[in-house]
């Protein structure tokens, strides 16, 4: 496992990383500060329809959307719903999935098989496709969408977990603790988890790219939640019947989801580079 | 023209690293006679592997540098020599390869038939010049009466290496045959094009104990039937002593000494290739070891790169690196203070 | 013969995992909702419509009888009735699947036949301009959302430019009626005419689907070449002096586009998830766009017929290519 100080030199080395983390971290800065950042906070809110649809100017840097409101500002605090979504669907996604891949993979028997194959259902289908069911089914909300995602991205945990536990389980350390007298609990939590943690890592960091913009696809079929959010999927919904004038309405969300998913998948894919030992032998010829 | 194969006179290869720049070999020189097999012993990382594939001219292009020195194959220098021409007339005909793993060295997607036959398509001793110059640039037509020919050259090769049914295994993917086979494969791929020279990269380090005897006998007996040079890297003095007629030593980078087989085990006379034969355990001595580790190759120590190590060291051998003394027949060591006669440890 | 077993045990998995995706689409629609019955009925039932709805559909019984009497519905093709077409839900995807599948197909194609060439010279020729050019692109690809993509280049080019048209599949009724494949019928009866008129409207949605399959191809075409490339077998048949073009195009190629092929499946579950937004953008009348009207209409029954069908479609299509993987990779057949 690798300490925390080597990761982090080995990542300011790598400026592709390094921008993704940058990145990241102006998204955190925006999404607390929001408040301060934008120029018209309480547009969240309010509606201003005399001022509907203008272009970018000094006073509105994105325009303002079909209510008036300052798409700049409303970007802003969309940003927040953004990472509420991502963080808590891929918690609580990875918190469900880690354990029962961990005890499925060390136990060998009918009922690991029974779980694996659940999953594997799960898995057969595309995310999307059964989390629209889902947030249908429950009615457009911000919860909604976060338990749509958790519910169909936990097997892809438990399946990833399972691979690497019973790959681990082979090792030679593993034996010496159970050889030890270490109970099962101990030997899964302090021995094999430790282990795959860093493959656990990498993949939530990639995680959070498809899982935002799985988010941002929801908001735009309406699934998301009801205005006036500034979710920015459904702000490129609304934008749409006034095309292509306004422009600047489609625009603006569009851009911010792609930096935000651009920053998580620079990222993640660096940690992968650095953390996967499997990568960073053949990475010798790769640069 | 000399009866030399092949003569490394003072080759000197270095290589790009994150840490800085590798010097991986330091004037090394070699020579290997005709049909003679030559053993070079040492270490991981003394620079053998790295010699074997300067000779063959596959360095990695990106990262490896040939500082000096040259390499004299037959009379021709092969460093002078173009990329292309070498792949073409060179590498896979005069001189060939037994690489370290025969299982990764097969492409696991093609059968072994349809590999053995792609090598004797371009490689096959009965081609002719014209075609040997069109190498890679026009499509080589496998015509059916030569094809039929090379097919009953493979499969008389392959009852050489004592494969048996070899119609059966020329049909199977690599996964599906055992290790010994496979390097009895890559003996007998090494043979098809009637090379002069067999450069094999420690051909047993990966098979089983049991095998490597059988297999190193097969080698020996085939280079020798067949008159064929072997220059085989092994970091086991045991194996260089089965088969060698010669032994060279590299450490860190450097050659240090080199002599007939009878030679190099009854009268080493470099301090390291002493302290190898003494750290081979007998139940005589028991087991001993070199104090101190293998040195880094971006800083390596000037002069003689063993001298930290070395009991005999003075401080000539900081400064310079001895060159070449003859101490016998075929027998040379490079080292200001050769052993002597009492403090000499031979293996009985 | 270990083929056979591959084949075989693929097979039988079949049907256990397209039982459990009916069961899974059961209880999102019958089990989750606090009523399903009003779920059903639509937003403008009143309390009587409801009950008789509710003995109507047997979702007064017990949950385990209703799932029995579920699964042998769907099994028989029987989705119930679409709130707004009125017409069996089987009835209206069926009409609507070659729209779809003609979409998907044509996608994959374009993204394989260009991303495939394009991932081998960006592996070859590693860290040149055009390797870093392409690694910016495909990064880019599979960051971008495809409703996003889709209106930008609605914007652009039918907008703008006015060089496609804006949405919709055909600007009449299309060639052919009775099979849907407008496509490969116009081409059939050697139609200029309509043949243009469907490719025209094909242009924009493909390219917005194909983007991030081409990235993700790409990405592992590359993949799959570097590690050829630094295999132990490529330096062996380099050491034996083989053309680097024999070595290249026929021992590295091979091996890469065994891995490349397996990405098929992949790259086609992020086809069927990009279609339902690229259908509403597009207005093209598949598979997609009907999930969306039904979302808009809160038709469930529809939903979760769309759910189902797309699911096994997924299912159907990796299984394909697991069997081919088997038979072009002998580490697996043999």
């Amino acid at each position: 496992m690798e300490t925390l100080s080597f990761v982090f030199r080995k990542l300011v080395e790598d400026r592709v990383a390094l921008i993704g983390a940058v990145i990241i971290l102006l998204l955190i800065l925006t999404a607390i500060f929001a408040p301060i950042l934008s120029t018209h906070p309480e547009d969240v809110l309010e509606f201003h329809p005399s001022e509907r649809l203008q272009g970018p100017s000094l006073q509105h840097f994105f325009g303002t959307d079909r209510m008036g409101s300052d798409v700049y500002s409303r970007i802003l605090y969309g940003a927040r719903i953004t990472i509420t979504i991502a963080v808590i669907a891929i918690g609580a996604s990875v918190l469900i999935g880690v354990p029962i891949g961990l005890v499925a993979g060390y136990y060998h028997g009918w009922a690991s098989d029974a779980l694996m194959r659940v999953s594997d259902i799960f898995l057969a289908v595309p995310q999307i496709v059964l989390a629209i069911a889902i947030a249908q089914t429950l009615g457009p909300s911000i919860e909604n969408v976060i338990l749509a995602l958790s519910a169909t991205y936990w097997p892809f945990w438990a399946r990833l977990v399972y691979a690497e536990t019973r790959s681990v389980q082979n090792e030679v350390f593993v034996e010496a603790s159970i050889a030890l007298g270490a109970s099962p609990a101990r030997v899964m939590i302090l021995h094999i988890l430790p282990n795959i943690m860093s493959s656990i890592i990498v993949r939530t960091t990639i995680g959070m790219g498809g899982t935002i913009l799985t988010a941002a696809a929801l908001g735009f079929l309406g699934l998301g939640a009801p205005p006036p959010s500034p979710e920015w999927g459904r702000m490129i919904s609304e934008s749409r019947e006034f095309l292509p004038e306004a422009w600047w309405y489609a625009t603006a969300p569009g851009l911010a989801i792609f930096l935000v998913v651009m920053g998580f998948n620079l990222l993640g894919d660096g940690l992968r580079d650095i953390l996967d030992p499997r990568i960073r032998r053949s990475r010798r010829h790769d640069d | 023209m000399t009866t030399d194969l092949l003569r490394v006179r003072d080759l000197k290869v270095s290589f790009a690293t994150d840490g800085g720049t590798a010097r991986v070999l330091d004037n090394v020189n070699l020579t290997i006679g005709r049909g003679q097999i030559v053993g070079l012993v040492g270490e991981s990382g003394c620079g053998k592997t790295t010699l074997a594939r300067s000779i063959l001219g596959v360095l990695p292009t990106n990262s490896a540098r040939l500082d000096s020195g040259s390499i004299e194959f037959d009379g021709i220098d092969l460093l002078r020599v173009d990329p292309d021409t070498l792949a073409a007339t060179v590498r896979g005909r005069q001189i060939s390869f037994i690489p370290q793993d025969p299982f990764s060295s097969f492409n696991p997607v093609f059968t072994i038939g349809a590999q053995i036959m792609d090598l004797m398509k371009w490689k096959s001793p009965a081609l002719d010049d014209r075609a040997v110059r069109r190498h890679g640039w026009l499509p080589r037509l496998h015509g059916a009466r030569r094809r039929k020919a090379d097919l009953a050259r493979v499969l008389a090769l392959l009852r050489q290496v004592q494969l048996p049914e070899p119609e059966e295994i020329l049909r199977k993917y690599p996964h599906e045959v055992s290790g010994g086979q496979r390097q009895r494969l890559m003996i007998a791929m090494a043979l098809l094009p009637e090379p002069k020279l067999i450069i094999a990269d420690e051909p047993t380090t990966a098979l089983d104990v049991t095998i490597q005897a059988q297999i190193l006998k097969l080698l020996r007996g085939l280079a020798t039937d067949h008159g064929i040079s072997v220059l085989f890297t092994t970091h086991d003095l045991g194996t260089a002593w089965e088969i060698c007629d010669s032994v060279t030593v590299m450490y860190a980078g450097q050659e240090m000494e080199s002599a007939p087989g009878e030679g190099f085990f009854r009268r080493p006379s470099h301090p390291y290739t002493n302290r190898l034969l003494m750290s081979l355990p007998s139940r005589d001595s028991g087991i001993s070891g070199i104090p101190g580790d293998i040195p880094g190759l971006i800083n390596p120590p000037p002069g003689c790169r063993f001298h930290p190590r070395c009991e005999f060291a003075t401080e000539v051998c900081r400064q310079d690196r001895p060159a070449p003394t003859v101490v016998g027949a075929g027998h040379e060591v490079r080292c200001h203070h050769p052993v002597s006669e009492e403090r000499r440890h031979v293996l009985a | 013969m270990k083929l056979l077993v591959l084949i075989l045990n693929r097979l039988f998995w079949l049907v256990p995992t397209i039982l459990g995706l009916i069961v899974i689409t059961f209880t999102i629609s019958h089990v989750i909702p606090a009523d399903p019955v009003a779920f059903v009925a639509g937003d403008n039932a009143t309390a009587e419509q409801i009950e008789a709805l509710r003995k109507q559909l047997g979702l007064d019984q017990p949950v385990h009888i209703q799932l029995w009497r579920y699964i042998v519905a769907v099994v028989q093709g029987d989705f119930g009735v679409s709130l707004y077409t009125l017409r069996p839900i089987a009835d209206d995807l069926a009409g609507r699947l070659p729209a779809t599948l003609e979409l998907t197909i044509v996608s994959v194609l374009v993204s394989a036949v260009i991303g495939i060439p394009l991932g081998v010279i960006s592996a070859l020729e590693r860290n040149s301009i055009l390797d870093h050019v392409l690694r910016i692109i495909t990064v880019s690809g599979l960051a971008i959302a495809s409703f996003w993509l889709a209106i930008l280049f609605q914007l652009l080019f039918a907008m703008e430019l006015g060089w496609t048209p804006l949405q919709g599949r055909v600007a009449g009724w299309g060639p052919d009626v009775v099979t849907g494949f407008f496509l490969v019928v116009s081409l059939l009866m050697a139609d200029a005419e309509v043949f243009w008129d469907v490719v025209s409207h094909m242009i924009l949605p493909v390219m917005t689907l194909a983007f991030p399959a081409l990235a993700t191809i790409v990405r592992f075409t590359r993949a799959g070449v570097l590690e050829a490339i630094n295999s132990n077998y490529v330096m062996y048949e380099e050491a034996m002096g083989l053309p680097r073009r024999v070595i290249v195009w026929k021992y590295v190629l091979r091996n890469a586009l065994i891995g490349t092929v397996t990405q098929i499946g992949l790259i086609f579950g992020i086809l069927i998830a990009g279609a339902v937004v690229v259908e509403a953008v597009f207005d093209w009348p598949g598979l997609g766009y009907y999930a969306v009207q039904s979302i808009l209409q809160s038709d469930y029954n529809a939903i979760m017929g769309f759910t189902i069908v797309s699911g096994v479609i997924f299912i159907v299509v990796n299984l394909s290519v697991d069997i081919v993987h088997g038979f072009i990779d002998p580490r697996e057949s043999r």
